[in-house]
């Protein structure tokens, strides 16, 4: 059977450089975390999976349909979209406007709609607003749907590039980071609005995150990445314990009997 | 109330000022202000629009009529406000800095210019000119060509951002201007650097000259670019645009297609550029490449950068701002400096009629323009008339 999101032996090399070497992946369902040391491949493996990149080697596929070879914006047509390490939102648009262009992907009118302003067009954007105003709210954006990007705290910026993300009504979110830079306190809330839309949308999550009490609170699962290779994958409890693990983060001392845990 | 009563107000005594003084320069730009400040007045919509059509539908006509010159300016300056509304598309809103705009002027004059003259017996046989209906049937022709060759333009440069995009846009305005000037072999299509003339005009209303009929047209264009203009920002493909300026690996990610999103914002800046091209070469019966140089690719751009980038009225007041400059400002100043000296004025002693010959400001025009670029890079980098978002950009 075939999963919603599969990835099998995939393969970048920069170079002389290999950044991912034969990773295989799978996701169904709930939240899934992508951990690993910096330089570990991460968001190479992210950038290939929403068609930034081609992969050398490997295949990745959405509900059985190939991805690789598509462009990014077809991939987010076909249901998976992402944000990024370092917040990339359209900074002089307002927060409203940054989720209607995520939108696009979504929307059935063309050039002659919007020229001519046909009934449909009317109807296309009405509906673009409640929907991008819903989703700020989901977001706790709602009443900031008119302010810059730009201007937005930093913690806010990150919560509207997910609220963009969404827009595109994606059956898999890729996050990278989304907890970067937040105190505890705002990155357990982003958790517990990550589990909230796993729940009502029914959405898979993917997350590459480095702040490991998140992580392990939040994930169903937990995938290991070093020096572009898949070296662990379990439940939260397994990969904390997973020696070599341990040894990835910390080194091969600290992997000895009575070593540390794993993250900081 | 006080704005109704001052833009009223206003608008009847500049039109009583050119009335009094038709060739005083001073009065049409008094005028011409007056527009602007009714276009920022503090009015209702109905009169605001109610003025504008008054000034522009009936009073101009008249004034064309005491000084057939002002409605060649007005007619100019409609021109090159399409001109300016359509590189806005590409280059305010999409961010695509294209250096070689006038190339698509161009390709629609060239286009009528060809099939309304008795040049196209040469190139394709008999029976040319076409009649001079044909012309209402090419301005669609012309916007035809031009979109298609903006298309042309866009896909090899795709994959180009910033510089690399405005060196190859800049070499592809070339290109097409060095195409004109030597395509008089072996196809003798263009008649190379002695132009295209003479190039039928389109047939007006009985009671109209053809200096208004132009006039009108040119209004009726400008009227359904701005239309256009204004539906295409403020919908889905606007934003789209918008969102692939300020970060293209963000929109495509998003969903926005970068391609498709590129091409057709070349292809809508080139459409507008198309259309014009096929009214300016009815209107000045003659083309040949001169026309169509960088340095007319340039002042476009300054227009659009004078109004403020990716703003509506910015274009429309930066192309005023500068056709006026140069066809009657600067006009002005040479002649009135002329007459000075030939009328033998002494001004402390130092008589005007030693002033140097090379002293005439119709020929500094770019230098004019420089200063004038330079100046407001330094004092309102945001232009004129600024974007809602230019301004947050820029002003801060």
């Amino acid at each position: 059977m075939t999963g919603l999101f599969e990835a099998a032996g995939v393969s970048k090399r920069f170079g002389g450089l290999t950044a991912l070497h034969g990773v295989d992946y799978r996701l169904d369902a709930g939240i899934a975390s992508i951990i690993g040391p910096n330089g570990a491949g991460k968001t190479t493996l992210f950038n290939i999976f929403t068609g930034v990149y081609p992969a050398d080697e490997g295949r990745v596929t959405f509900r059985g349909q190939p991805v690789l070879g598509l462009r990014p914006d077809q991939i987010t047509a076909l249901g998976v979209c992402r944000t990024f390490q370092n917040i990339r939102l359209f900074a002089n648009m307002t927060a409203i406007e940054n989720v209607l262009v995520g939108m696009h992907a979504r929307l059935r009118v063309g050039l002659w709609d919007a020229l001519a302003r046909t009934s449909r067009f009317h109807a296309s954007e009405q509906g673009s607003w409640r929907g991008g105003l819903d989703l700020l709210e989901r977001v706790g954006l709602r009443p900031k749907a008119n302010e810059i990007a730009r201007n937005l705290p930093y913690g806010d910026q990150r919560r509207l590039e997910l609220a963009r993300a969404l827009g595109s009504q994606p059956a898999l979110l890729l996050l990278d980071e989304p907890t970067a830079g937040m105190t505890q306190a705002e990155a357990t809330s982003l958790m517990a609005l990550l589990r909230r839309l796993v729940a009502d949308l029914g959405l898979a999550i993917l997350l590459i995150e480095h702040n490991m009490r998140v992580v392990m609170e939040v994930s169903d699962r937990v995938t290991v990445l070093d020096h572009g290779e898949k070296i662990a994958e379990g439940v939260p409890r397994e990969v904390q314990t997973n020696p070599r693990v341990i040894e990835a983060y910390l080194g091969r001392r600290a992997a000895a009997p009575g070593g540390g845990r794993a993250g900081a | 109330m006080i704005h109704a009563a001052a833009s009223i107000a206003l608008l009847i005594v500049s039109g009583a000022m050119v009335a009094v003084f038709p060739r005083s320069i001073l009065a049409f730009l008094v005028f011409q202000g007056s527009l602007v400040a009714i276009y920022v007045a503090r009015i209702p919509a109905w009169l605001r629009a109610l003025l504008l059509g008054t000034a522009l539908l009936v009073m101009m006509p008249v004034i064309g009529a005491w000084n057939g010159y002002y409605l060649e300016v007005a007619t100019q300056v409609g021109i090159f406000v399409a001109l300016a509304l359509g590189l806005n598309i590409v280059v305010g809103l999409a961010g695509l800095l294209d250096l070689g705009y006038v190339a698509f002027f161009a390709v629609g004059a060239y286009t009528w210019a060809i099939v309304g003259s008795p040049h196209g017996n040469i190139v394709f046989g008999g029976g040319f000119p076409l009649s001079p209906w044909a012309f209402y049937l090419f301005l669609v022709v012309g916007l035809l060509v031009a979109a298609g060759t903006g298309i042309l333009l866009g896909l090899p440069v795709l994959r180009l951002r910033g510089d690399y995009l405005a060196i190859v846009t800049l070499g592809f305005g070339e290109v097409i201007r060095v195409l004109a000037n030597n395509l008089d072999k072996p196809i003798n299509l263009t008649n190379g650097p002695k132009g295209i003339t003479p190039i039928g005009r389109p047939p007006v209303p009985p009671f109209m000259s053809y200096s208004e009929g132009f006039y009108f047209l040119v209004l009726l264009i400008v009227i359904v670019v701005i239309l256009v203009n204004r539906r295409l920002e403020d919908s889905h493909i606007g934003r789209a645009w918008e969102a692939m300026r300020e970060d293209e690996l963000a929109a495509q990610a998003m969903g926005v297609p970068l391609v498709r999103s590129k091409l057709l914002a070349f292809a809508c800046g080139a459409s507008f550029a198309g259309v014009m091209g096929v009214v300016f070469s009815a209107k000045q019966l003659f083309i040949n490449p001169e026309s169509f140089t960088f340095l007319e690719s340039i002042g476009v751009l300054a227009m659009v950068i004078l109004g403020g980038m990716g703003s509506i009225p910015g274009a429309v007041v930066g192309a005023t701002v500068v056709t006026v400059l140069n066809l009657q400002v600067l006009k002005g100043f040479s002649l009135w400096l002329n007459e000075l000296k030939n009328a033998d004025v002494t001004v402390l002693g130092y008589n005007l009629a030693n002033l140097p010959t090379q002293l005439e400001p119709a020929k500094y025009e770019r230098m004019v323009f420089g200063i004038i670029l330079v100046v407001m890079m330094i004092v309102r980098p945001q232009g004129l008339f600024p974007a809602r978002r230019r301004q947050r950009e820029l002003g801060q």
